[in-house]
């Protein structure tokens, strides 16, 4: 049986991006939306990760490594932002914060 | 043997990925999520990274889905409810782009051709420290600066105005 | 000394940037000093330059400063020419440029010192502007002169500025001159495209160097160098200006508008006699100009009342007179009468100066009288300049205009380029225009100083000769009136004229072949001319002298009302103008204005304002607020940038 190569990674990522953009796209909640970002960032480490070692290089995981401090800052924020969010209105549907427009 | 670690390791993460996005209660969706992100360090494992499959378990499912968890629980776990328009524009569009990416994603990854990978690279997690402090020093340096106003900004973004 | 030539210029560039950055701290002293200093300097200089210039015979000295313009095989120099012509301009310009500023310190000192400081930065700059004109040796350099007079004389009219008629008279003479200065860059234009050059002395190289193609441009690069004299030197049918132009203080109009600026047109005719002397049709056409504007301007004078509007419009047919002899080809007959003019022009000028003044600034004829008992200097001095201008024998204007108008008759008899009856009738409106001109200028001496004063007891007590500074360059003036003449008499022929036989190697003339006046007809036409100007003195007194005076003009106008008013409204060509050209431009700018302007072109941007705002309130909706939207409309970017940059 032959090794997975890097076109079955690169189709995991993209299955995976996927997934994580329809949960951005179609969920209400601000958790999931965070949720979907999360799964989408590690698609795209995922894919990093597969072209480096197509490449031979360290490069691609030296960038994945910034990629998930990265994410863990954007965490940070953005689920302080939801606390902020739900002690202003006691949810975090943001198809509510739509106040900010014409 | 490798192959078949992947299989499994490959629909494990996009079933449970699929519940992650999919599922209404979101401490569900954290747990799913743990089961992908164990998924795809597996696949980095596999691809030679094994610091990267260390990291990714202890700060992904460690770190940062457990600081999720954190927030449900304090936000007391709430349901979305099912009330509100449904906004079928949206969902068409949101479907139909998800689908585009993955369908090109899979076709432009099966166009490339087949190259044989190259040489697999010393991955310790001296060879990827040396090239982070020295190649990349500068952007490290950056990311340590995003961190703490990551930090700073959350802190002010909680903090209760008296 | 030769290699000083450019002093004369900056003297007064000098004196003029000095003034015009002191003006607010100077004191009417300090003004003064710097002012006249300069020019006085400048004069210095000149006289020394002509001095070591004089033993050279005729030879032209060039100073070339630097390279101004290099394009490809154009090429400019910022260059200096010293000939016999322009040595006689330099002369003149600057002595009696020195006389009137001497004078504008008494005239002007009632000024505050402000205006007294910009008054003589732009007196000096004029000197500066003139000199350019008179020196350049290419056409380009003298037109940047003819440009810069043209500036100040523009400056000075309006000196006056917070009285409208004065700005007025000045926008007047500038867009009047414009018209005039577009045929003359058409000219250099021309010049450089059919020879290659704008140097007078490569231009009269290449001329003499390829006859066809002289004999071919000739005519039209004369004519439009004409059109340009004709703006400047206020000919039909763009004289209109200089009368407006004595709105300026009156040394300004001595200076500028009577015995420098406006000979410009002359001195450049004479400059480029050259290219006239092959084009026997330009020749003719500015001797009809000159000849009709000659005679048309005297008539006009005759029924002013404004003291310097008779001296304009004389000074208007005088110029008429120098181009109907260099339209004769007599160029050194007119640069000769240029000279003189511009002696007795000026002292007439500064003597109607003088009498302004003492009357307190009136300027109407009809409020003067008598005052020859009240300044006796300034009387005496006017009359010799009047008697020299209307032409009696030993005053310089006689011997110049003699000149002229033995030249054109000249050009008559002997049938010039076969055009002598043409020639003859200009030569009979010439001696007419000598009758008018001693009569007129006899009108006016007798209305100014005969009599008694007519302006009231009040202004009568303030009545005074003028100070010392204002009678003296009268004084000078009025003597050089007299003598300036004697350099150039005509009738012993030519190796007596020194003045022509000075000349000669610049300015040849134009030779009239196969016909000489015997020392009979000689004789004759000098007692013809001689003549009509005692006639005219006479028929002055008869009409204006005496305890009846000025009861058979007013008879003759109640007899004749319409063509006296006819006459009196200069011909109504102000009006003409005004109607046919003036009304109809501002008609046409306002109709740019409101229709152009205002419809189309504002229409145009607030049309495209209005679909941008409209864009932009339709677009607005696309911002809902919602975030979903957002990171929608984030990945379908993201998903089309990949496309374009994938397929």
């Amino acid at each position: 049986m032959m090794a997975p190569s890097t076109v079955h990674f690169v189709i995991l990522a993209a299955l995976l991006f996927g997934i994580g953009a329809a949960g951005v796209l179609l969920r209400r909640s601000g958790i999931a939306i965070l949720l979907g970002i999360e799964l989408m960032l590690n698609a795209g480490n995922l894919a990093l990760v597969a072209f480096a070692r197509q490449h031979g290089s360290l490069d691609g995981q030296v960038f994945v490594f910034f990629v998930m401090a990265v994410a863990a800052a954007e965490v940070a924020v953005g689920l302080a932002l939801l606390v902020a969010i739900f002690r202003k209105q006691q949810a975090i549907d943001v198809d509510r914060l739509a106040i900010m427009r014409w | 043997m490798v192959m078949a670690v992947f299989v499994v390791a490959a629909v494990l993460a996009v079933v449970s990925a699929l519940a992650a996005v999919s599922h209404r209660d979101p401490v569900v969706n954290v747990l799913s999520l743990v089961v992908t992100f164990f998924c795809v360090a597996v696949c980095f494992a596999l691809l030679g990274a094994h610091f990267l499959a260390a990291a990714q378990v202890l700060i992904y499912a460690g770190a940062i889905l457990v600081l999720f968890l954190f927030v449900i629980m304090l936000l007391g776990a709430p349901q979305t409810a099912n009330d509100e328009a449904r906004r079928p524009v949206q969902r068409t569009a949101g479907l139909a782009l998800a689908a585009i990416v993955v369908v090109g994603g899979a076709l432009l990854a099966l166009t490339m051709q087949a190259v044989p990978p190259a040489a697999p690279v010393g991955s310790n997690a001296h060879a990827i420290g040396t090239a982070m402090l020295t190649t990349h020093a500068f952007s490290f340096e950056l990311v340590s600066v995003l961190l703490l106003a990551a930090m700073v900004g959350a802190l002010v973004l909680v903090r209760r105005k008296q | 000394m030769l290699n000083l030539l450019w002093l004369v210029l900056a003297f007064p560039l000098a004196g003029a940037v000095v003034l015009l950055a002191g003006a607010r701290r100077f004191t009417h002293r300090t003004t003064a000093a710097v002012g006249v200093g300069a020019t006085g300097l400048s004069l210095l200089v000149a006289l020394g330059v002509l001095a070591s210039y004089a033993g050279r015979h005729g030879e032209v000295v060039t100073q070339t400063l630097y390279r101004w313009i290099a394009a490809g095989d154009f090429s400019v120099e910022v260059a200096f020419r010293l000939d016999p012509l322009s040595a006689v301009m330099l002369f003149f310009v600057t002595f009696v440029g020195f006389l009137i500023h001497v004078y504008s310190t008494g005239y002007m000192h009632d000024e505050p010192p402000t205006a007294f400081a910009r008054y003589f930065a732009y007196l000096n700059l004029f000197m500066f502007a003139m000199l350019t004109l008179v020196l350049g040796a290419n056409l380009l350099v003298l037109f940047v002169g003819w440009e810069g007079v043209g500036l100040c004389s523009y400056l000075l009219i309006g000196f006056y500025f917070e009285k409208d008629w004065c700005a007025a008279a000045g926008k007047k003479a500038f867009v009047v001159n414009r018209i005039g200065d577009f045929g003359f860059l058409l000219a250099i234009f021309m010049a450089f495209k059919a020879f290659g050059t704008v140097d007078m002395a490569g231009l009269q190289a290449a001329m003499a160097a390829d006859p066809a193609a002289a004999a071919r441009w000739a005519t039209p690069i004369a004519l439009l160098l004409f059109v340009g004299a004709v703006g400047k030197s206020a000919q039909l049918p763009l004289y209109v200006w200089l009368p407006d132009a004595m709105a300026g203080p009156t040394p300004v109009s001595a200076l500028i508008h009577a015995a420098t600026m406006v000979t410009a047109g002359v001195y450049m005719v004479a400059r480029t006699s050259f290219v006239y002397a092959l084009s026997p049709t330009a020749l003719l056409v500015v001797a009809v100009v000159g000849g009709l504007t000659a005679v048309f301007a005297a008539t006009i004078g005759l029924a002013q009342n404004d003291i310097k509007k008779v001296l304009a419009y004389s000074t208007v047919s005088q110029l008429g007179y120098m181009f109907m002899g260099a339209g004769a080809g007599a160029f050194t007959a007119a640069i000769f009468h240029v000279f003189t003019h511009a002696f007795f022009k000026a002292c007439l000028f500064l003597g109607s100066g003088s009498v302004i003044h003492a009357c307190g600034g009136e300027q109407d004829m009809r409020k003067m009288g008598g005052l020859r008992h009240h300044m006796k200097a300034t009387y005496w001095t006017f009359l010799v300049a009047t008697l020299a201008l209307a032409g009696i024998p030993v005053f310089a204007g006689f011997f110049s205009k003699d000149e002229i108008l033995a030249k054109v008759f000249a050009a008559g008899a002997g049938n010039l380029h076969g055009y002598g009856k043409v020639y003859l009738v200009l030569w009979g409106l010439g001696v007419a225009g000598a009758f008018l001109t001693a009569f007129y200028m006899f009108r006016a001496v007798y209305m100014t100083f005969f009599g008694s004063f007519r302006g009231g007891p009040e202004a009568e007590h303030h009545l005074h000769e003028s100070p010392g500074v204002m009678v003296w360059p009268l004084r000078i003036l009025a003597a050089g009136s007299v003598v300036v003449g004697f350099v150039g008499i005509g009738f012993f022929g030519p190796r007596f004229n020194l003045f022509e036989r000075f000349l000669h190697p610049v300015a040849p003339g134009v030779e009239v072949e196969g016909w000489h006046a015997g020392p009979a007809l000689e004789v004759g036409l000098i007692a013809l001319s001689v003549g009509v100007a005692v006639a005219g003195i006479l028929l002055a007194r008869r009409f204006y002298f005496g305890p009846d005076a000025g009861a058979i003009p007013a008879r003759l106008a109640t007899a004749w009302p319409r063509l006296y008013r006819t006459v009196a409204n200069k011909y109504w060509v102000d009006e003409g103008y005004d109607a046919a050209i003036v009304r109809p431009t501002n008609r046409l700018a306002w109709w740019l204005w409101k229709g152009l302007d205002t419809v189309v072109i504002d229409g145009v941007l607030v049309s495209l304002a209005f679909f941008t705002e409209i864009a932009g309130d339709l677009l607005r909706f696309v911002q809902t607020g919602n975030v979903r939207n957002y990171a929608l409309m984030v990945l379908g970017g993201a998903v089309a940038a990949a496309a374009w940059l994938l397929l």
